[in-house]
């Protein structure tokens, strides 16, 4: 069963940036989730590794609900993971929360 | 509230693209109902051609199938002819009685065939060439007769003509015109075209006039006879003799024709709520007939309706090919020279089977024509469009872009002769076949769309070139490049880069919020090409007003180091002139101990790369190596990169100047300089030139007497060999001349061009006006140089400090 755990306050990721939220045991759990924070305050949460080539997309550009992958261009969505046509491709989402002001993850 | 409700009438390819653009920009706006009177969703009709010559079959030129209706919630009325525009009631009603209302309504009724008026005309077995209907009776017609006449020898006739052959047909191409494609081709290449039509098996009877069509027996039609009593059998005959605008339901409705549906820039009609697009407009007295511009159009009525209002439509230079598989053949502009002023360069082989003719004014190319060899076809029509200033590359013009080397991505083989396997992309592995299906299948029509479906030429872009002239073979006088200075900047705006710029500089803007609203940015806060932009272009312009924002520049300059494939960084500290100290060397052995760094190289830039360093390491190796007294060598930004020396007058037998305290000083004074793109220098002590400043931003040789500076060099994608600017005596003149070319540059280079890039766009001229003849405005750039990287301090110090740290470290929590 996943628990909400509290990861960080809100501030705490830029408006339209990003940070690694890196779970204790490392590789065998998954491995790092990249947090994303949009304009409009809204928080999603990614497997960091981008479905075309496992690119960190904690690293790319945030931009309306969508984030472009540093390597190589792709654009993922958010909120579904799935990346944006022509490319197909899709990484795990998490659930996330921001609750007076803090950010929960579901882990 | 209700959504206003917009008709379209005429399902075929400049209605549909109004749509399309219009869903692009501003989707669920309107609710939208579309009549066609073919029985068919939107197809290709330019590629009935080959459905003709049995290349392709009428389920792959589809471009929108039914589903592309529903999915955007549009109503479809195939096989309804509109009959009737209730102006006053605002609405629409079709031939079966059905009816739609309007609060905003766009006509693209196309145009038909011009029939000729002569007896006979209406017999069975005479048609036009317009659609699917008129193909599938020439294909059933060739299945069961024999003798074919087309009349009319234009692109269309010949491409009919060409299609009936293949299918078996005995073809005569009847043409009233002195030579074929006489509106457009020159006599030679005409009459080159034609031998080779007959090589294929094409007859033709020029200058002739059609009298009569004559009835057989069966009551179909059987002969075509001629004013001079000459006289042909004919079992099918037809006419491609031009097309009439379709404008008789519009001029019915009371809104004002003149030989097409007359709008003004806007592609609005006389009547406010009704705009048309496609063959049946009259913009400004011209109706075109070749689908690019009917998309540029396309694109101006979409913003219009869509509220936006800032597209204006201004007219088109249009281009054509002619789609025979095995004929090469180009014109555009005005190809027929001989107007005053203007001059020809003709380049004539007809053993080899190839004639070129490019009409030049005012040292600008106005028009020309290709047969046999069309490859840089694109390339000149490029340069017509831009109305680029020729004078410097008019020597070798005709020889095309590959002896030229002229600014962007050069594609120098022959697409048309590429193999399918033949790889394009190198970067990606995109065949050329790839490239072709993905054209032909999923209706492609620009170099973007192209680049976003295949990935071709979507990295480094060397190939760009060589893509665009695939798009020309494939889809024929579709093609159209956007005019260089109004290619929008990316897929959130109409706006040019050029349009941006001159916008943040006159409206003063300072925050990329400003930008996005001031200039109707179509997405919330922009994309990962239009962001970095936008913020280049504000610290730019505006250094001690605008905040650099760091969520706006792509990860290296983000994190001040190079993100490898595998995620982690590369480190490259600065080595000033390319010297360093055992002191420096030290520190760096150390460090890459400390950290394990897995790779140490040495750069092409005169220094040493730490690669394969953890992100969250970064900031405790940069601690390191500032202590030591490094600072970042920006190998990862649109920055100034290194000034490469060689030991010059310090050391070498040869050498003249001192080239490694040269390229020190130049190297200071640029520190933390960003640019459009990255900016690489080089001093050389004599013209030996072991710095390889012939290829450099700006290269510096020195001289006995100074020194020689050289601009726009790039030893990158595509070598360009640096322009000589002028000569200077003093170490002094040395920094102001080069720091006033580099601020020129960041003052006026659209972001990712490099000095060579934008140097071929504003040529070396101007330059030469605003550097060497105006010495007061050199000092000026000079100064606001200086000015601008007053403050500049090393991006490593800066990021291991308060709120910028944050980014490297990873926020761990126990699951
Ligand atoms: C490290 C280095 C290769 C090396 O080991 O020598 C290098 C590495 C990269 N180069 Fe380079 N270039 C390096 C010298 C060069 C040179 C030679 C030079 O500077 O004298 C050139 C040709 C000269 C020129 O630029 O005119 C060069 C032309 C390019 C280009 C093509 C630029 C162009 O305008 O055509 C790119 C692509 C781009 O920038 O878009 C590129 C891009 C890259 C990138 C940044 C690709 C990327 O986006 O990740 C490479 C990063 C590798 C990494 O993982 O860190 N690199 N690159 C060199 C670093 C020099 C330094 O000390 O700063
Ligand atoms: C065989 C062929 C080859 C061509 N090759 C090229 C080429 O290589 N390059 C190039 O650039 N161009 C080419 N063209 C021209 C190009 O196809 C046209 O310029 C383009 O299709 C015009 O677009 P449009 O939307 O204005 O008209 P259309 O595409 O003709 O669309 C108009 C539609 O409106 C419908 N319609 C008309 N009146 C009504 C009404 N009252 N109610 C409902 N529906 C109505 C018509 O049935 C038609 O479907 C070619 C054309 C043909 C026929
Ligand atoms: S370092 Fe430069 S040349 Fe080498 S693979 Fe990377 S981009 Fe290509
Ligand atoms: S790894 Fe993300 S786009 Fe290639």
């Amino acid at each position: 069963m996943s628990q909400w755990k509290k990861i960080c306050e809100l501030g705490d990721i830029p408006p339209l940036g990003s940070r690694i939220v890196r779970p204790q045991g490392g590789e065998q759990r998954g491995g790092d989730i990249a947090i994303f924070r949009t304009a409009d305050d809204q928080v999603f949460a990614l497997h960091d590794k981008c479905p075309h080539k496992g690119g960190p997309l904690s690293q790319g550009l945030v931009h309306g609900r969508r984030v472009t992958c540093p390597l190589h261009g792709w654009n993922i969505g958010l909120d579904d993971g799935r990346a944006v046509a022509p490319d197909v491709g899709h990484c795990t989402s998490f659930a996330v929360k921001v609750e007076d002001g803090a950010v929960y993850l579901a882990v | 509230m209700a959504k206003p409700r917009l008709v379209l009438i005429g399902n075929g390819m400049a209605g549909v693209r109004t749509l399309e653009e219009l869903l692009k920009i501003k989707p669920d706006h309107y609710d939208i109902t579309v009549f066609g009177a073919e029985p068919h969703p939107n197809y290709n009709r330019i590629l009935l051609s080959p459905v003709l010559a049995g290349e392709m079959h009428v389920s792959d030129i589809i471009l929108n199938e039914y589903d592309w209706y529903r999915d955007n919630g549009i109503t479809l009325h195939v096989g309804k002819q509109v009959e009737r525009i209730d102006r006053v009631a605002r609405k629409v009603i079709a031939d079966d009685g059905s009816e739609a209302p309007y609060d905003r309504l766009l006509i693209a009724t196309g145009s038909t065939p011009f029939m000729l008026p002569v007896p006979g005309n209406d017999l069975p077995g005479v048609i036009g060439y317009r659609d699917i209907k008129d193909t599938d009776e020439m294909i059933e017609a060739a299945r069961l007769h024999r003798h074919a006449v087309v009349i009319g020898g234009g692109l269309l006739g010949l491409e009919a003509a060409n299609g009936l052959k293949l299918r078996g047909m005995d073809v005569t191409v009847v043409h009233l015109g002195p030579w074929l494609l006489e509106r457009q081709l020159d006599e030679i290449a005409g009459r080159m075209l034609q031998k080779s039509l007959e090589d294929k098996g094409l007859k033709f009877l020029l200058q002739k006039q059609t009298e009569m069509l004559v009835q057989g027996e069966s009551g179909r039609v059987a002969a075509v006879r001629f004013k001079d009593g000459m006289q042909i059998p004919a079992d099918l005959v037809v006419m491609a003799a031009g097309i009439r605008p379709n404008y008789a339901l519009a001029e019915k409705s009371g809104i004002y024709c003149n030989r097409g549906i007359v709008v003004n820039d806007t592609m609005q009609t006389y009547d406010p709520k009704i705009y048309a697009v496609g063959e049946c407009v009259s913009h400004r007295g011209i109706a075109y007939g070749l689908v690019a511009p009917l998309f540029e159009q396309a694109k101006v009525a979409a913003n219009h309706l869509a509220g936006y209002g800032i597209g204006r439509y201004t007219g088109s230079v249009t281009s054509t090919k002619l789609k025979v598989t095995g004929i090469d053949l180009f014109s555009a502009g005005d190809f027929m020279g001989g107007a005053e002023g203007s001059e020809e360069i003709v380049l004539n082989d007809p053993y080899g089977g190839v004639y070129k003719k490019l009409v030049i004014k005012d040292n600008k190319l106005v028009g020309g024509v290709m047969y046999g060899d069309t490859a840089d076809g694109p390339w000149y029509f490029q340069l017509l469009k831009d109305g680029r200033d020729i004078h410097d590359i008019r020597d070798s013009l005709i020889f095309g872009q590959a002896l030229v080397g002229d600014v962007g991505h050069a594609g120098n083989s022959k697409a048309a002769e590429m193999a399918d396997s033949a790889e394009v992309c190198g970067c990606n592995g995109v065949t050329k076949g790839t490239i072709v299906k993905a054209i032909k299948e999923q209706g492609l029509f620009t170099l973007d769309e192209v680049k976003k479906h295949t990935k071709a030429a979507s990295s480094c872009g060397s190939c760009a070139g060589l893509v665009e002239q695939i798009l020309a073979s494939t889809i024929g006088g579709a093609y159209s490049p956007a005019k260089g200075d109004s290619k929008p900047l990316c897929a959130c705006t109409e706006h040019s880069h050029k349009a941006v710029r001159e916008a943040i500089v006159a409206r003063h803007l300072t925050t990329k919020e400003a930008v996005f609203a001031k200039l109707d940015w179509s997405t919330p806060n922009g994309c990962d090409k239009c962001r970095p932009a936008i913020n280049y272009y504000l610290i730019s312009s505006f250094p001690n007003e605008s905040r650099d924002d760091p969520q706006s520049r792509l990860i290296n300059e983000r994190s001040h180091a190079n993100i490898q494939k595998d995620g982690t960084y590369s480190v490259v500290p600065r080595m000033w002139g390319g010297l360093t100290t055992p002191a420096e060397l030290r520190a760096i052995a150390d460090a890459a101990e400390k950290y394990q760094v897995p790779t140490v190289k040495v750069t092409g830039g005169q220094r040493i790369d730490l690669l394969g360093v953890k992100k969250e390491d970064l900031p405790g190796i940069w601690a390191d190596l500032n202590a030591a007294g490094m600072v970042s060598g920006h190998a990862y930004g649109k920055s100034i990169r290194t000034v490469k020396t060689c030991v010059g007058a310090e050391h070498c037998r040869f050498g003249t100047q001192l080239a490694m305290d040269m390229g020190v000083k130049l190297e200071k004074m640029l520190f933390d300089m960003y640019a459009p793109h990255k900016v690489k220098l080089a001093v050389s002590g004599c013209p030996r030139n072991c710095a390889e400043a012939g290829i450099k931003d700006v290269g510096v040789i020195g001289v006995d007497s100074g020194y020689e500076l050289y601009v726009g060099g790039n030893g990158g994608i595509k070598t360009e060999v640096a322009q000589f600017l002028c000569k200077v005596k003093s170490d002094e003149e040395v920094m102001e001349y080069a720091g006033a070319f580099l601020q020129l540059y960041r003052e006026e280079g659209w972001y990712l061009e490099r000095t060579c890039h934008w140097l071929g766009r504003v040529g070396l001229d101007y330059v030469k006006g605003r550097i060497l003849e105006d010495e007061e405005g050199r000092r000026a750039l000079h100064g606001r140089l200086l000015d601008s990287l007053k403050n500049a301090r090393d991006p490593w110090q800066t990021s291991r400090e308060g709120e910028a740290l944050k980014q490297f470290v990873p926020i761990a929590v126990d699951a």
